[in-house]
């Protein structure tokens, strides 16, 4: 599904990512594990396609196709899900709006046909269900006025609406209470299936009890450094990643 | 901090309502002929052995002046001023330097101590052979003081420390014999001759200032410091301070004001300009506390000052912090012209009004220069039939690209007499460039005094306090000396106003 | 005939010639307002820069254009903009249209001003301050027209269309229409009004508005200038709200060459409320200006202001806003806020929002934001998969329909939306 390769990228002449090597095949969970300034969210953004990072070698293959040469919503459009740590707020923009032109424009790059407002409704009111979502969460504006938790069920509520390929799990766990982290990881968990894959980028090994991975990489100093299974994120939270740096 | 407890001290033994700098010194004076032309010029110039250049570059503002008429667009009133009917040149006679204090001018040195010099600094200001020599009792750290009485600067301390260090911290009439081409080269760039009315005025009679020059790389060790005086009866003050902050270079540098209680009405045209190299910063405060007038707005300073900063250098920053609560009519916009990439301007001010004083003030921030920012913060209260009005411009060229700019702008009303006005011009050419404005006006709520009150406190103190809450975010930019007098100064300058 | 005088004085030359035959001429109150208005004119002429009130907006493109007044009804039969309710009042050329018009049956009275002129000693120029306002003055000189709406107390007055089409193209003509409109305690009323005028015509639309809200009444004011693009619109209105009643006035400029958008609003009344918003869409070449006034002259008032302003190619917005809280005005609450977003590196917007206050009990505020979109939100927007283009309408739309959200009526906020959905993306 992704196959990154060589990956090396700098923000504002710093160089962050120093040579990732990463493949998470079709239907898999992966997590990525680092200490703070690693380069986490550097390759979530690289991945996804903001600027101000640019990319100074490597590929990147997402469902067959080179995911760097295309624009962020190409990206959205071929399945990829970025997950925000900091999900933005638009004022004036109603969610619902925001909700349906998403799901929208990503139905018509696959080719389907769009889904009017009352066709959307529905499919919303049933995702909203399965979430645990009030269906007040439609009429307000986007992310405006949310709590941290709120934020977070919003992404989790548009992943489950345009059903990517990969999602990218940006820290969603910070600044979440356990139940609002059991609503998220219900939600990515009734997504896992064949055709979904998922990288979870995380700090504490806490959100993986909830979404338990295939493979865990420990992501230190812009590489991978070291991969394992999920036991490898038990051993960090026990012995901290300077054992890592240590063995590495 | 033995001169902030002197201070301090002597604040509090102050009986309500009364202006404390209002003593007149006694001293032997020395006077130019009454009135304004260009023979007065010449007198004044000559009177400081000024070279020719600068004689021709007075007559020349003298000229513009005279083609010039007075701003009507400040949001304050008063009477036509006779600029024929004031002396333009008073300094204290010309005596032989004294060997100890005992020999000093009593009048003088009881100057001093009433605007709360300490004792050390008083010796050196008085010209005491030696006393700059010595360190500042109590192992405190030192202040530089220059002390300007009406026109001429008296005395220059700490000279020699600084001069190690190679800064120059002089009085602009001794720069120009010592330093003339340093004086010659940054004189008038800032604010020339013709930039307004007053600054026309004063670039043709400035009778004296300071100088300040730190040279690169240097981090000047202490606060420099003027301390301003009208004594004199019937003159105006226009002081022209000129500060380079070259290469690298860090200042921080605080001037005090006060004046004599006097029925008349009396005429201060400052001109301060600053430079900032590259990497250079200048921090610039200033305690405002000329003779306001009485409550029925009798007498009282017209402060009319143009003070100007240029961020010529890249990542230089220039901060001015403002507390005015003296003057019957303030007009000063300290401003910011950001020519160099990354530069820095701050302004941040607290005016206050009370009785019938009246308040035009604010700032200009030009930005120029590439990723320049600007930070506004201004306090403004008004209280018994005060006037108090906010002025300020940002306006920002296509060059600005990634220009920011930050404006908070509040005022306080205090009674049902009183004006509070905002009046904020925003001009943007550049795209990328963000600019934010907020301003609002409230008033002290019942529920605060009440809550205050109800724990002990008397209404004016709580009204001190919660003022003091108010401009908390310009108080703690002055330096500590200065911000525990500001704070007793805003208190004094509200007394009266509630009950 | 020889050079077409222009300025002040080519306006006082014009009317000199037509001071007998202008309506209303053989009525002395009339007469005396008219000449009043000449005197009042002639003294400010057209306003420089160096007034202060007009330091962001230079008037020399309309002075130095020479323009003929309009003064025979043309019998054109132009294109009419969509309808909002069954009542409509048509002016063409500032001319009233009995002819195109549908004012039928309706719970209030409507007249044309030409028409109703001897009944409205007293009612005409009472809030108008010819002395202040050069353009206001031009217009008492000059208006040839206008609407006259009185509803009685208590009727519910529905919508009512105001449509003004300029047409002249051979030579520019300049129509000052004086609308008059009066609302009876706990009247209320909708007026949408459509400025608009085929691509190529020339003209100068120079309103005035005399608005009286008794007390209780509500009046919204929804205002869609959608001028030609080379046509200018100089309006300025006037209103007075007295305890209890609600003025809402919405202003969108969207087209015209050079606008200026000025409302003065009186709030004289206890508990009376004033909503004055509006939203500017600026393309190249265009410049736009509203300038409020807002008089909070008695206790317990409220007033919210939202102004946006979109820029695009080389165009000039300006926003000034004064709030004035006499001291009478005790528990005043007010709030403007002005944004623009600057989506070309040749555009301009200057912003003079004022607070000048004079009661102490008061909650007044204001903002002033100036920027380019938000580039998270576009990154977010297009991390769901929504291509730029779109994106960036949608934060644009969504900007500027915060000042729409401020409109009560319903109907007005439907044409106001409508007139800004869809308005960038053909634009861009």
């Amino acid at each position: 599904m992704l196959k990154i390769e060589g990956l090396t990228a700098e923000v504002e002449g710093k160089q962050i990512l120093k040579g990732i090597d990463l493949e998470v095949p079709v239907g898999e969970v992966h997590a990525i594990m680092g200490p703070n300034g690693s380069g986490k969210s550097t390759l979530s953004y690289v991945l996804s396609g903001r600027e101000g990072y640019e990319i100074t070698g490597g590929s990147v293959t997402f469902a067959g196709q080179d995911l760097l040469a295309l624009e962020p919503e190409e990206r959205a459009a071929s399945g990829l899900f970025l997950a925000f740590q900091y999900p933005v707020e638009l004022p004036g923009v109603g969610n619902a709006l925001f909700l349906r032109t998403a799901l929208n424009a990503v139905r018509k790059a696959r080719g389907e046909p769009e889904l009017d407002a009352m066709q959307f409704l529905k499919v919303a009111r049933e995702r909203l269900k399965a979430l645990q979502i009030g269906e007040d969460m439609l009429k307000r504006g986007v992310n405006v006025g949310f709590s941290g938790g709120e934020k977070k069920r919003n992404e989790v509520l548009q992943m489950a609406l345009l059903q990517p390929k990969l999602a990218i799990l940006d820290e969603t766990d910070s600044g979440l209470d356990i139940d609002a982290l059991k609503i998220v990881s219900d939600g990515v968990n009734a997504l896992r299936g064949p055709g979904f894959s998922a990288l979870v980028i995380t700090h504490y090994q806490r959100l993986l009890d909830y979404i338990v991975p295939d493979r865990v990489h420990v992501l230190m100093g812009g590489r991978i450094v070291q991969s394992g299974g999920p036991e490898l994120a038990k051993q960090l939270e026990a012995e901290g990643y300077a054992s890592v740096q240590a063995a590495a | 901090m033995p001169a902030v407890t002197e201070t301090i001290d002597t604040v509090q033994s102050v009986t309500e309502g009364t202006y404390k700098w209002g003593f007149e010194t006694e001293i032997e004076m020395e006077f130019a002929p009454k009135g304004l032309n260009e023979d007065i010029v010449r007198f004044i110039s000559k009177k400081k052995n000024e070279p020719q250049w600068l004689l021709d570059w007075r007559l020349k503002a003298f000229a513009i002046w005279q083609k010039m008429e007075e701003p009507r667009w400040p949001a304050v009133t008063y009477p036509p001023i006779d600029y024929q009917d004031a002396y333009y040149y008073a300094a204290p006679a010309n005596k032989v330097k004294p060997k100890s204090l005992d020999e000093v001018d009593p009048e003088l040195l009881r100057t001093y101590a009433k605007l709360g010099i300490p004792l050390k600094e008083q010796a050196i200001l008085a010209g005491v052979e030696g006393a700059g020599d010595v360190p500042a009792e109590g192992g405190r750290m030192p202040i530089a003081v220059d002390a300007v009485f009406d026109s001429v600067s008296v005395a220059t301390s700490y000279k020699e420390r600084l001069g190690k260090e190679g800064i120059i911290f002089c009085a602009i009439s001794e720069a120009v014999e010592k330093y003339p081409d340093l004086v010659r080269q940054y004189l008038g760039t800032v604010v020339p001759q013709g930039d307004n009315f007053y600054a026309a005025l004063n670039s043709a009679v400035f009778t004296d200032g300071s100088f300040v020059y730190i040279p690169k790389g240097v981090r000047c060790p202490m606060e420099l410091s003027t301390y301003f005086r009208i004594n004199a009866k019937s003159t105006g003050q226009f002081e022209r301070t000129l500060i380079i902050a070259d290469e690298g270079s860090t200042v921080s540098y605080l001037e005090g004001c006060t004046a004599p209680m006097r029925d008349e009405n009396q005429l201060h045209a400052a001109v301060v300009e600053l430079v900032a190299l590259d990497d250079a910063r200048i921090k610039y405060s200033t305690v405002q506390n000329w003779y306001p007038g009485d409550a029925e707005g009798k007498g009282g300073i017209y402060n009319f000052v143009t003070k100007r900063a240029q961020c010529r250098g890249k990542r230089s920053k220039v901060s001015w912090t403002q507390v005015e609560t003296g003057s019957a009519i303030t007009w000063k916009y300290p401003s910011c012209v950001l020519l160099g990439d990354d530069s820095v301007g701050e302004f941040y001010s607290v005016a206050i009004t009370n009785n019938r004083q009246q308040a035009d003030t604010g700032t200009k921030m030009i930005h120029v220069g590439k990723r320049t920012t600007s930070t506004i913060v201004s306090k403004g209260i008004s209280a018994g039939r005060g006037q108090n009005t906010y002025r300020g411009l940002v306006r920002v060229a296509p060059t600005a690209s990634n220009a920011r700019n930050f404006t908070q702008c509040d005022s306080l009303l205090i009674g049902d007499q009183c004006g509070a006005h905002t009046v904020p011009y925003i001009e943007n050419r550049c795209m990328t460039a963000k600019t934010e404005h907020e301003a609002t006006t409230s008033r002290i709520a019942e529920d605060q005094l009440f809550y205050c009150r109800q724990r002990g406190l008397s209404e004016e103190d709580a009204v001190g306090l919660i003022v003091n809450g108010f401009c908390r975010e310009v108080l703690k930019e002055l330096p500590m000396e200065f911000a525990v007098e500001a704070q007793k100064l805003l208190q004094i300058s509200l007394e009266g106003s509630v009950g | 005939m020889s050079a077409h005088p222009t300025g002040a004085a080519g306006f006082l030359h014009r009317y000199e010639g037509l001071r007998m035959r202008l309506p209303g001429a053989r009525l002395p109150f009339v007469a005396a307002l008219r000449d009043q208005a000449a005197e009042a004119f002639r003294t400010q002429g057209f306003p420089t820069r160096r007034v202060e009130a007009w330091k962001y907006t230079d008037l020399r493109p309309v002075a130095d254009a020479g323009f003929d007044e309009a003064l025979t009804a043309v019998d054109s039969a132009p294109d009419l903009p969509p309808a909002h309710g069954t009542a409509r009042a048509v002016f063409v050329d500032g001319r009233f249209r009995p002819d195109l018009s549908a004012l039928d049956g309706l719970p209030y009275a409507v007249e044309s001003l030409a028409m109703a002129l001897p009944g409205l000693d007293g009612r005409l120029g009472a809030l108008a301050r010819v002395e202040a306002q050069p353009m206001a003055a031009l217009n008492t000189m000059l208006f040839e027209d206008g609407l006259v709406v009185t509803v009685p107390a208590g009727a519910a007055g529905g919508v009512l269309d105001l449509v003004s089409i300029g047409t002249a193209s051979e030579r520019p003509e300049a129509f000052h229409p004086r609308h008059l409109i009066r609302l009876g305690a706990g009247a209320s009323l909708t007026i949408i009004e459509t400025a608009t005028g085929p691509e190529g015509a020339r003209y100068l639309h120079n309103p005035v508005y005399e608005v009286e809200v008794a007390a209780g009444a509500t009046l919204t004011h929804a205002r869609l200038q959608q001028e030609a693009p080379r046509a200018f619109q100089l309006a300025t209105a006037y209103a007075r709200v007295a305890e209890g009643g609600t003025y809402d006035n919405f202003t969108l400029n969207a087209g015209g060459r050079l606008v200026r958008n000025e409302i003065h609003t009186v709030l004289a009344g206890p508990n009376a409320a004033c909503h004055m918003n509006g939203a500017q869409l600026l393309r190249d070449g265009q410049h736009a200006d509203t300038t409020t006034v807002l008089d909070h002259a008695a206790p317990d008032c409220a007033s919210r202001q939202t102004y946006k302003t979109v820029l695009m190619g080389r165009s000039r917005g300006v926003f000034q806003g004064k709030i004035h809280v006499h001291q009478v005005a005790q528990r005043t609450d007010g709030y403007q806020m002005n944004q623009a977003l600057l989506l070309s590196p040749e555009a301009e917007i200057d912003s003079k929002p004022q607070l000048e206050i004079y009661a102490d009990d008061v909650k007044c505020s204001h903002g002033a934001t100036v920027g380019e979109i938000d580039a998270e939100q576009l990154f977010y927007l297009r991390a769901r998969g929504i291509p730029e283009p779109r994106a960036r309408a949608m934060l644009v739309e969504a900007f500027l329909k915060e000042a729409v959200e401020g409109v009560q009526d319903e109907a007005a906020r439907a044409a106001l939306d409508a007139a800004i959905t869809g308005w960038w993306e053909k634009a861009a």
